[in-house]
């Protein structure tokens, strides 16, 4: 791992400003490679940082927004959850679980005990591809890593890369259960950033790789996200019995 | 593995910054090697110097001098020498360094150590009370759940949340929640019952409060 400077940030304002200021001086890098990065669960950065995929100069704490930003709120035009909300809270949630088991049950059968009890949903959204070129440096050619520089997976073992939304520039599956979930529900995902709030369809969050695959997201470096709003209530629309940690 | 006081790296790292942070002359070359490497530093301070902290283990209040990447894990293999948490992948993947923080278990190889200051954390060897056993890890040894031992710290310590989080009642559920701890010797089938055997005093503990 790289050294880096950590940094806990006192609200959200003050995380937005520390991740706005850092990513300031690094012109239009997207956010999964500005130099500031958030930290919630770290069960992505961590990781990542450790096989020398995600380099940071800068580490910004933000578990202190877990305060304000972890509700789980059943509401009668929907539900609102906070993106600092743990996976396992949200799991064991028992309106959740009534009202909204696709949430629930994406959420409970993906990775193990303690990393859902550590990782957020913001996070969850965000987490990046296992696709294991990109995970492996001595690779060089992975566009996600090194914009131009190919993709080692289009000629590679891609048994498990993805068939759909695929580009020349790569084939790497997105590998989270719980956005699938939020994309069928229409779901809203609310975003904090340097000139205010503001919200989007969840659909709009993620974006296919074209050709640019490094840049995942329409967040740009210095956004948070803060919350995800499910409209409505959809009973026993859970995910069938025996099926685990799969995209519906 | 050799569970020396510090690895090479970390005994590399250490005598480094501690030249670096006693006499002043060797700050500027060092910093620059060390930045060099990262992309554009944000910030003024600096990334290469060690970072004081005050971590709660086990109930005591343990002031540290580390390096920001400094992972739980290491701070408490390396820097405390609370080897009871193990480093299996190092990645997250396999249980062995399972710890509880703030009563939830979470893993620590995971967690920088500096991310975890002012809670409680809890690791294998503030279990026992005195040479009292908790009553999991005497469930362990009288149910033999284990082989080599490797991974039963983290089997341990998942074992007790897992009752804890109610996922004790059934056979089924106990597999599932304890799904997180790998164990390379297969000591499973022996793990179940053991779970089963402190559940019951884990919990009625739980009621009195």
């Amino acid at each position: 791992m790289r050294p880096f400077v950590y940094r806990r940030v006192k609200d959200a304002t003050s995380g937005v400003q520390t991740l706005a200021a850092a990513a300031g001086r690094s012109d239009n890098a997207p956010l999964a490679h500005a130099a500031a990065q958030p930290l919630a669960g770290g069960t992505t950065l961590i990781d990542l940082m450790k096989l020398d995929v995600m380099r940071p100069a800068m580490v910004v704490d933000i578990n202190p927004l877990a305060g304000t930003w972890s509700t789980i709120e059943p509401r009668s035009e929907g539900l609102r959850l906070g993106a600092m909300a743990r996976m396992a809270d949200v799991a064991a949630h028992s309106e959740v679980q009534k009202n909204y088991p696709v949430v629930a049950d994406s959420l409970k059968l993906a990775a193990s005990a303690q990393l859902r009890n550590m990782a957020t949903l913001g996070g969850n959204v965000l987490q990046r591809t296992r696709c294991t070129y990109f995970r492996d440096v001595s690779y060089d050619n992975c566009n996600k890593r090194n914009p131009g520089a190919g993709c080692a997976a289009l000629e590679g073992f891609n048994r498990s890369h993805a068939v759909l939304g695929t580009s020349e520039q790569c084939v790497a599956t997105y590998p989270g259960d719980f956005a699938q979930a939020l994309i069928a529900l229409d779901a809203t995902v609310e975003i904090t950033g340097r000139s205010g709030n503001r919200s989007i369809p969840f659909v709009g969050l993620h974006k296919l790789p074209e050709n640019s695959p490094q840049i995942e997201t329409t967040l740009a470096a210095g956004e948070l996200i803060s919350g995800f709003t499910i409209p409505g209530r959809l009973a026993a629309l859970g995910i069938p019995e025996g099926a685990r940690s799969s995209v519906l | 593995m050799i569970d020396k006081p510090e690895s090479p790296a970390s005994s590399r790292f250490n005598r480094r910054t501690f030249i670096a942070g006693a006499a002043g002359t060797a700050v500027a070359p060092l910093a620059a090697r060390g930045v060099g490497a990262a992309v554009d530093p944000p910030g003024a301070q600096d990334a290469t110097l060690p970072v004081s902290v005050t971590l709660k283990i086990n109930g005591t209040n343990t002031p540290l001098t580390i390096d920001a990447r400094t992972t739980l894990l290491d701070a408490l293999r390396e820097h405390l020498g609370l080897t009871g948490s193990k480093k299996g992948c190092d990645h997250g993947q396999c249980g062995a360094c399972t710890v509880m923080i703030d009563g939830k278990r979470v893993l620590s190889c995971l967690t920088l150590a500096l991310a975890a200051q002012g809670q409680q954390v809890l690791t294998i060897e503030g279990l026992a009370n005195g040479n009292e056993l908790h009553p999991m890890q005497r469930a362990f040894i009288d149910q033999d759940a284990f082989q080599c031992g490797y991974c039963t710290p983290g089997q341990i310590m998942s074992a007790i949340a897992c009752v804890r989080e109610g996922h004790a009642g059934t056979d089924e559920d106990i597999r599932e929640y304890m799904s997180g701890n790998i164990c390379r010797c297969a000591a499973y089938p022996n793990i179940v019952p053991a779970v089963k055997q402190a559940a019951p005093e884990i919990l009625s503990h739980q009621q009195k409060g």
